[in-house]
């Protein structure tokens, strides 16, 4: 593992600090299987509530009649929209989205009515005799008919904060980035390459189902036992759909089973409340898998159109870009995909002149919003085709193309924002091709046989090696790391520090949702460093807390790292002052050395013990509470999108490796190489299972995962049956090369790290199967009829 | 109905269990192991995987009534000692390996790979993936999974 210009002395002297890799403080809880995730809690005398969901893309309700499941024994309550005692919709940022569906339904599986009853089945049998009297009204299913003359408008009435700007009520929003002169450089470009590409709708796929308890409390509130990405963001959107003061609604992480964004917005937050508080009883609520592909938004996807012109000598001119986004039936996260795919669609090099467009659609296919990479993966998978034909048409070596046009600090995004950190693209490219290819046909055994598990399909016993073709491609990206756009990005840290049994123990609380990232490991690591302790907690998440922020964009390590580093140093200035007042008298060293806490200890700089921190502290409780910022972003301009939109750019780049059945189009990834800078590895082995878990999610989407769904927006696959992720069988060995070149702006110098893998692994895979099959390949997931032609 | 189970050693009584409940079903809810985990409750991710007479299964497609007078053993059963309180090898190695993000496929996974390394002390990495290619992960891409399963075969031949 490489490591250059990491910010010296931080990590000195505390055992488990940053830098280490310090294993998870719930490992011992998860491998045991006692650790309490959303679907396993339980209470005494508790309910089950189960979700009635639309059968249609887009109807009107005639009727609902619920008084056959209400008379089913065991059922408590059958709740519908008529029932919602205040707020009926809620959102992230445009608050267009039913609680429970209102005369309209305008998605497959838009949540209906709610059921409360004492066994889960009996719940499910009695919302099976709600009966709901549906009449079908067309469909909204592309830009064509989302667009057309007389199109259905699926939000007449909208009055967000783009509806004034928008060429067309169902475009949710439109951001263009324009730069230089287009026209007179397509003039003067040698080589023009011109492209249309497809990303299909992708999932999650976390593997805890959407789950929480909700409790009903003596004083009118609830308190809300919860699997989510975002505490605060839940408590702001469910409290008005209460009637409640946010004070009323207390919210408790519990354990979090993955998220990849698919828990940003609400699920079932607000229904279990309103069953609980209409029931009087604590009431659970459990998707199953087929359900919870119903329960969350999915991975816009889209369709690309670029245009790329270059000089002979291979120096990009101008790129000229539209990107057209699926956001289904409510806006989610929408207008912030589009500001990400629109800044950051030309990819991590140098363009003078660009015109690009990005735009999504309000339709009633099933709602897009937040997935790891968030509107940049998208664009990637497109340009980095166009890098690849580009290169090809020259007569050059794509990665000599991209090194010759690849962004360093210092470079101009197209938004006019300066790149004011590393940005060493060309060097991860050269890392990952310096890298020595796996050998050929390793299905061949020095036994005979060939070993079939190293073959295209495997198991399957498809083939064994006959029509096998190997190829390798690569692919870079560029991910922005936090929130965007002017958004006040704020994190809180309460941090505590006191002797037990005559021993410092620090305390850790914030309301970071731990999904799995290893937040915990991280925040305990900061504190062990800036606090010279071993022994440090971390306090369950909770609303008792200031906001942590969302735990997505890349940005907990980074944001609430920042605030526990500040509340520690706030925690560490205290005790200094407490012991200058304690023994200053003893030694001139307090005055005016410069003190450090190590080891438990309060030494100089030249490592003199002045006191241990238990002496210090006798049975004082020193605490601080800090709010932190990372420095402040500005929206895009409107109509030219020129703005400082992000905080940090974050970039990865892969080598793909994968042998082709031609015959019968199956694929066999056989190592997808990784090189991505960190700034700094807070937790070499933990930042390494993010690379690794976000590269094979990039090569899920280019060969495997798609929500299939129909033109009457209909969802063809929802289950683990029909909708494939990796299994262990898929996934190649992921060797991964990590920089760690400083961000002088950041805490430690760390660089968001969990999105930028998940780029460039889609279009890796795809350069690869490019090269074995000469096929142009334009749409993602490649299934094996696109590699047949059958 | 009633169903008479043993598990993880200890005979265990289930009444009031609905036909159609599964054998997760009942370990979940009425017996008080959430060990097992619920990822999609149709056999396809692995993440209730228990051993029923030594054998790995998807508890969520035993019915309950099928675990009547058999032996069970759940991720509650793998931990060693005679309390139950020191991690078996597969245990230690998933946590030192870094094999864990958000844990909810680890349960499954344990009780897969302590089956694999039992009947296979010296696994092949081929070996390794064919025995847990039923079980789903979404956070770690693997390549932890697989160093924890040799790391735990290689300490098993330490151990003799």
């Amino acid at each position: 593992m490489a490591t250059a210009r990491t910010p010296a002395g931080l990590a000195a002297g505390a055992h488990g600090g940053i830098g280490e890799s310090v294993p998870r403080p719930d490992g011992t809880l998860k491998v045991t299987g006692e650790f309490a995730y959303a679907s396993d809690l339980w209470h005494e005398d508790m309910l089950w509530g189960v979700t009635l969901r639309s059968p249609h893309a887009h109807a009107r309700i005639l009727s609902t009649d619920v008084s056959e499941a209400l008379a089913t024994p065991g059922v408590y309550a059958v709740l519908t929209h008529g029932d919602l005692p205040a707020a009926t919709r809620y959102g992230l940022e445009i608050q267009d989205t039913p609680v429970l569906a209102d005369g309209v339904v305008r998605y497959h599986g838009e949540p209906v009515a709610l059921v409360a009853a004492d066994h889960p089945e009996t719940a499910r049998r009695a919302a099976a005799r709600i009966r709901v009297a549906y009449e079908e009204l067309p469909v909204v299913h592309d830009e064509e008919s989302a667009t057309a003359p007389g199109a259905p408008l699926l939000h007449p009435a909208r009055d967000d904060a783009h509806a004034a700007h928008v060429p067309h009520p169902n475009v949710v929003h439109r951001q263009p980035v324009l730069r230089g002169d287009v026209a007179a450089a397509r003039a003067r470009a040698a080589a023009v390459v011109t492209g249309d590409y497809e990303v299909g709708m992708q999932d999650q796929a976390f593997l805890g189902p959407e789950s929480g308890l909700a409790v009903p409390a003596e004083d009118g509130g609830v308190d809300l036992y919860i699997a989510t990405q975002w505490l605060h963001a839940d408590l702001r959107q469910i409290a008005p759909v209460l009637g409640l003061p946010e004070d009323k609604v207390r919210m408790t992480l519990s354990g979090v089973g993955g998220a990849f964004g698919g828990r940003e917005d609400l699920s079932m937050q607000a229904h279990a409340c309103l069953l609980a508080l209409r029931t009087g009883k604590p009431v659970k609520m459990v998707y199953n898998r087929f359900e919870s592909f119903f329960g969350h938004v999915h991975r816009h996807p889209a369709r690309l159109h670029y245009e790329h012109g270059a000089t002979s000598d291979g120096r990009l001119l101008y790129v000229k870009a539209r990107i057209l986004l699926d956001g289904g039936a409510y806006a989610s996260s929408s207008p912030a995909v589009v500001g990400n795919a629109a800044s950051l669609a030309v990819g991590p090099y140098v363009v003078d002149n660009v015109d690009v467009e990005a735009l999504a659609l309000y339709t009633n296919n099933p709602p897009c919003g937040a997935m790891r990479g968030f509107g940049a993966v998208q664009a990637c998978f497109a340009y980095e085709a166009q890098m690849d034909r580009l290169a090809g048409r020259l007569g050059l070596d794509p990665v000599a193309f991209r090194q010759r046009n690849a962004m360093e600090q210092g470079a101009v995004m197209p938004t006019g924002q300066v790149v004011d950190a590393p940005a060493p693209v060309a060097e991860l490219l050269r890392r990952v091709k310096a890298r020595p290819l796996p050998p050929e046909r390793p299905w061949e055994t020095a036994g005979g046989g060939p070993d079939v598990r190293a073959l295209p399909g495997g198991l399957s016993n498809t083939t064994h090696g006959e029509g096998v073709v190997r190829g390798v491609g690569y692919a870079v990206g560029i991910k922005n790391v936090g929130f965007s756009e002017g958004f006040d990005d704020y994190s809180t840290a309460r941090v505590r520090l006191e002797a037990v049994a005559g021993q410092p123990v620090a305390t850790v609380h914030t309301a970071m949702a731990e999904v799995g990232q290893g937040g915990v490991t991280v925040h305990a690591q900061i504190a062990r460093t800036e606090l010279g302790v071993s022994h440090v907690v971390v306090r369950p998440a909770d609303t008792r807390v200031g906001s942590a922020g969302s735990t997505s964009a890349s940005r907990q390590t980074y944001v609430t790292g920042g605030a526990v580093r500040h509340a520690c140093r706030t925690v560490r200035e205290k005790v200094f002052a407490l012991g200058r007042a304690r023994f200053g008298a003893y030694h001139p060293a307090w005055a005016h050395a410069e003190l450090l806490l190590e080891g438990g200890k309060v030494t100089t700089d030249a490592g003199e013990v002045l006191a241990d921190l238990a002496e210090i502290l006798e049975d004082e409780v020193i605490d601080a509470e800090s709010e932190w910022r990372h420095r402040p972003t500005e929206p895009f301009d409107l109509r030219t999108g020129r703005g400082n939109g992000h905080v940090q750019y974050s970039f990865a780049a892969h080598r793909a490796v994968v042998d082709v059945d031609t015959e019968l189009g199956l694929v066999k990834v056989v190592e997808l190489a990784c090189a991505q800078d960190v700034g700094k590895a807070m937790n070499p082995l933990a930042v390494t299972g993010q690379i690794q878990g976000g590269t094979t999610q990039g090569l899920g989407l280019a060969v495997m995962e798609e929500i299939v769904v129909s033109a009457d927006g209909l969802v063809r696959n929802p289950s683990f049956t029909d909708y494939l992720i990796p299994t262990i069988l898929d996934t190649p060995a992921i060797p991964v090369d990590i920089l760690e070149l400083a961000d002088e702006h950041a805490p430690y110098g760390l660089r968001g790290a969990g999105e930028a893998p998940t780029l460039s692994a889609t279009p890796a895979v795809v350069a690869a199967i490019r090269a074995a099959t000469g096929l142009p390949l334009g749409r993602v997931p490649v299934r094996p009829e696109h590699l047949t032609g059958t | 109905m009633r169903v008479n189970l043993t598990v993880n050693g200890r005979p265990q009584q289930a009444d009031d269990v609905w036909e159609g409940e599964s054998l997760l079903y009942v370990l979940r809810e009425r017996l008080g192991l959430p060990g097992s985990k619920n990822a999609c409750e149709q056999g396809e991710c692995g993440s209730c995987t228990v051993r029923l007479d030594g054998v790995p299964v998807c508890a969520c497609l035993v019915a309950a009534g099928q675990a009547e007078g058999r032996e069970v053993v759940t991720v509650e059963g793998l931990a060693t000692g005679g309390d139950g309180t020191e991690l078996s090898l597969v245990q230690q190695a998933f946590t030192d390996a870094g094999a864990v993000q958000c844990g909810f496929c680890t349960p499954g996974l344990l009780v897969a790979a302590d089956e694999l390394v039992r009947r296979n002390p010296d696994p092949s990495d081929a070996d390794i993936r064919e025995a847990l290619s039923g079980n789903l992960c979404r956070c770690t891409g693997y390549e932890m999974i697989l160093d924890a399963v040799r790391l735990a075969a290689a300490r098993a031949g330490e151990a003799g």
